[in-house]
């Protein structure tokens, strides 16, 4: 059974999000992937402000590519999160409540889940078609010179994905193998 | 020896063609081993990714959209006939010239940096494309062309065995590289394997193994089962489709081997995601 759930997140909300659960979500999300993270990994070490709020949000790794007349957006599915791992924990410790991605995540961003209370959500790995479907609008925020690596507004409609790794740390996702 | 004249202008269109359609339309070998999977998943979960693959390359196709935002980097092996004389330019300027109107045209992402460690700034036009370029005897030009996302190509790996390593030693290899990538290179994968040559050669089988059809077998009957084998004992492991879990891990397995040195045995492992994008033509 699919659970539709809105954003932003409430802790409420968290709580009841179990690794396994299927999810479609509604509402409003920011993007960034590898160079837009650590622009703003700079920035915090930097004690500097962040060009986009993050307390609160759900950020999705994601560069989409370019749309066709006609279409919101092009196709836009989860890249590889582990590369954004380095960065996670301190994103995660200034208020960011979500991430949705595709793959594994290392020790020190589960430990930063369970301390700020945050969930990781799995979205299929190359499914981009299927779920631009979902993606209504888009907005550009921040770094606009990346191009499909900026930090955009997404604003999606019961767009699909899986808790991987739920607030308690534990996690859907095969990570090692006999 | 007669000479034919190909003029630059057909090469670009048939490269970009390649680049558009491989994006749009899955390979009707990937889409029957997805939907073979699909009816034996045992996971509940894993079924369902398989489903939601199946209806996304549906999409893609009707809508012609890419299957993957990640539209890869161009990677052509291009047999070259030596009577071929190209007018109006020349062959490596048109070959690029076709990747940067399929990327720029068909609405592909760029994904291309200009400088890897210092600048890394986005080409804007994906290219430049890597090109293999063999010359061979006739008058055609081969191109075989693959776009490599690199969710995949990061979990890939080369190591440089020795020849007491043996048939265990290149099995375990190839198993510790695909363990080891798990979840993250969008499972169900095709693993392409090169065996032999140099360090460089046995990364370059590897690539060109992941552009061979994945209901093809390797002409030797003994890394045919070898293929086999490592298939089985991959969809052991449990990863299934996007790592969730289940039976489908890998589509294919595809090895391809060259002759090597009496002190060597290289080992090349080339990871490649569900949506294994490559199309050939001849000109």
């Amino acid at each position: 059974m699919k659970k539709k759930i809105h954003l932003p997140l409430t802790d409420e909300v968290i709580r009841t999000l179990k690794a396994g659960d299927s999810v479609l979500i509604t509402g409003s999300m920011l993007t960034g992937r590898d160079a837009a993270h650590k622009r703003l990994y700079e920035l915090i070490e930097a004690g500097k402000p962040l060009p986009v709020n993050i307390d609160g949000e759900v950020i999705y790794y994601v560069g989409p590519a370019p749309a066709k007349p006609g279409h919101a957006v092009g196709p836009a599915g989860p890249t590889s999160s582990y590369r954004m791992d380095k960065y996670a924990p301190a994103l995660l410790d200034r208020g960011l409540k979500g991430m949705i991605g595709k793959g594994k995540r290392n020790k020190e961003v589960v430990d930063a889940m369970i301390r700020n209370g945050c969930v990781y959500f799995a979205a299929i790995g190359g499914a981009a078609a299927l779920i631009s479907r979902s993606i209504k609008k888009i907005e550009t925020l921040a770094y606009d010179d990346l191009g499909t690596e900026a930090i955009y507004r997404f604003y999606v409609e019961d767009f699909p994905a899986i808790v991987a790794i739920d607030a308690d740390g534990n996690s859907i996702l095969v990570e090692s193998a006999p | 020896m007669e000479i034919r004249t190909v003029h630059a202008a057909e090469i670009t269109e048939t490269v970009k063609k390649l680049y558009m359609d491989m994006n749009y339309f899955i390979g009707e070998d990937i889409l029957c081993a997805l939907q073979s999977a699909q009816q034996t998943e045992s996971s509940p979960i894993g079924k369902s990714v398989l489903s939601q693959l199946i209806e996304n390359n549906r999409i893609a196709a009707e809508e012609e959209i890419p299957i993957c935002q990640d539209t890869g980097m161009a990677v052509l092996f291009i047999e070259y006939g030596q009577q071929v004389v190209i007018d109006g330019g020349s062959f490596e300027d048109a070959v690029q010239e076709g990747v940067r109107r399929a990327y720029t045209e068909g609405y592909l992402r760029k994904s291309v940096v200009t400088d890897p460690v210092f600048d890394r700034i986005n080409t804007k036009d994906n290219t430049p494309a890597i090109l293999y370029t063999t010359i061979v005897p006739g008058d055609q030009i081969r191109i075989t062309a693959g776009c490599k996302g690199f969710g995949s190509e990061n979990m890939s790996s080369v190591k440089m065995l020795t020849p007491s390593a043996g048939i265990d030693g290149v099995k375990a290899f190839i198993l510790d590289t695909v363990r080891y990538a798990g979840p993250n290179p969008c499972p169900p994968i095709v693993v392409g394997v090169g065996i032999g040559g140099t360090f460089e050669k046995a990364a370059m089988l590897a690539k060109k193994a992941t552009l061979r059809p994945i209901n093809t077998k390797n002409e030797d009957p003994r890394y045919a089962a070898l293929e086999d084998e490592l298939l089985s004992a991959i969809n052991r492991m449990g990863f299934g489709p996007a790592g969730l879990g289940g039976d489908c891990t890998a589509l294919g397995v595809n090895i391809e081997t060259f002759p090597t040195h009496i002190a060597g045995m290289p080992v090349a492992v080339n990871i490649c995601c569900h949506a294994a994008r490559h199309q050939s033509a001849v000109i």
